[in-house]
């Protein structure tokens, strides 16, 4: 990492594990857990996260000095809503059926909490060049717990993945349906995503004991 | 007729928290205690009952297409529905705002164990939710937004008040270290999300599908029939285009 000093480079690197904003923070789970059924729909949250989070970091941080803290909450929910209403017109002109598929979700985004922390905790106190990296560092780690959890629901519930499938065709019993395995449909159920979620952080805390409550 | 069968369908089969996941961040972080878990979702259902309506009359006169035709003949076209999410976020701002305010001063106690929490009710994922379901499932009355508002209100009450009430009782219990805290709630709110898709069948006898939400085969049908739509009304616009030149 020449291109970042030591100091920036954790911005971006903490939150994508040990301060991960999902399993550590607890923030922004609505929608990590609404629209993973599908690896696809995760991944196209995921990167308009991290462009709403990246934009308006940099934009609450280039007017943190002029903003009268008591009516901040206000002002930071206009710029959220502006970048949302981009990303939803972009989405509805380009993937309109996808934008379909997310439905309110995208809306949801204003309301994601990750956002309004990091502008209270981060881009409030901080210049824009190191906003820019914590609000990039911190909605990829959103977008980490996303894709893990929608390639799981997609490949366990559906057998495929973006649409591919690969672990064969379960009409014509090819690949690993022909040596009997059957699709788990309960995966593309909404309950599943929780306790995907919940072994994730099983699991991560099992490999780093310094995070267990306690 | 009406009102009960949305009343209970928003309690229990479309409940917020477990089949549609609204406002997880303050579900999973007020519900250590029973008590402030109370005082959280008084203060939900109360912000949903006043915000649904009010979102309601602003998207019937001004946000939907051709809403603004009360005000004349040429407004008749507009269709400014891009604008309502920060409109109904403005609203939902304003009105916790209030609450806040009003807390404060019939309930010090209150106000100081929810602490940061009050405020955060605004970035509540359930209340914009709430808003731009009763959008998206086009509610048709001013009456049945507010059933609408209470009752998924009601909902994520009784969600957030079952899951306080469990994870006091689990402190006594022998949780795997790593699963401590976090981990099992989120693993306990998925059984408890199975046990509630069992309500799906509670008023259409069992073969309606309205609990599965985010199945995709419905959306993907759905889509397509919103596209037949598109490319017809481009076509309208290309013809009437083509007479006006």
């Amino acid at each position: 990492m020449a291109l970042l000093s030591k100091k920036d480079s954790r911005l971006i690197l903490d939150p994508l594990a040990d301060n991960n904003p999902i399993t550590i923070q607890v923030l922004g789970i609505c929608s990590a857990l609404a629209i993973t059924a599908q690896l696809k729909a995760s991944i196209v949250m995921a990167i308009s996260v991290i462009f709403v989070l990246g934009v308006g970091n940099v934009v609450i941080s280039l007017m943190r000095n002029i903003i009268p803290s008591k009516i901040r909450i206000i002002v930071q929910l206009v710029v959220v809503a502006a970048l949302v209403i981009i990303v939803d017109q972009v989405l509805k002109a380009f993937a309109y059926e996808l934008s379909k598929e997310l439905s309110v979700f995208i809306g949801l985004i204003i309301t994601n909490c990750i956002i309004m922390g990091r502008f209270e905790a981060f881009a409030l106190g901080n210049g824009p060049w190191r906003s820019f990296l914590d609000g990039i560092g911190n909605a990829a780690g959103y977008g980490v717990i996303l894709v893990i959890v929608g390639f799981f629901r997609e490949l366990l519930g559906s057998g495929t993945l973006l649409g591919f499938k690969v672990l064969g065709d379960p009409i014509t019993k090819t690949g690993l349906y022909a040596i009997g395995y059957e699709n788990n449909g309960f995966m593309l159920l909404s309950p599943m995503a929780l306790i995907v979620i919940g072994i994730i952080i099983w699991v991560q805390r099992s490999k780093n004991k310094d995070l267990i409550e306690e | 007729m009406e009102h009960i069968e949305l009343f209970f369908k928003s309690i229990f089969i479309d409940n917020m928290v477990f089949a549609t996941f609204l406002g997880m961040c303050s579900y999973l972080a007020v519900s250590k205690k029973v008590a402030t878990a109370v005082g959280l979702g008084a203060a939900v259902i109360f912000v949903l009952a006043v915000t649904v309506p009010i979102n309601w009359l602003l998207d019937q006169y001004i946000l939907r297409d051709g809403a603004l035709s009360w005000l004349g003949e040429e407004y008749a076209s507009y269709d400014l529905s891009f604008l309502s999410f920060i409109l109904f976020i403005a609203t939902i701002a304003t009105m916790v705002q209030l609450v806040e305010i009003v807390v404060e001063k019939f309930s010090p106690s209150l106000y100081n164990s929810l602490g940061i929490f009050l405020p955060l009710i605004a970035v509540n994922c359930a209340i914009l939710g709430g808003s731009l379901f009763m959008q998206s499932r086009e509610i048709p009355t001013l009456g049945l937004a507010l059933n609408y508002g209470i009752s998924s209100g009601i909902g994520w009450f009784l969600a957030i008040l079952a899951i306080a009430a469990i994870r006091e009782k689990i402190r006594y219990s022998n949780v795997p270290a790593p699963l401590r805290g976090l981990g099992i709630t989120f693993i306990i709110t998925g059984l408890m999300a199975i046990g509630f898709m069992s309500f799906g069948g509670m008023l259409t006898g069992g073969d309606d599908t309205t609990s599965l939400e985010g199945n995709p085969e419905n959306v993907g049908m759905e889509s397509e029939q919103i596209q037949q739509e598109n490319i017809e009304t481009e076509e309208t616009i290309k013809v009437s285009t083509i007479t006006k030149q």
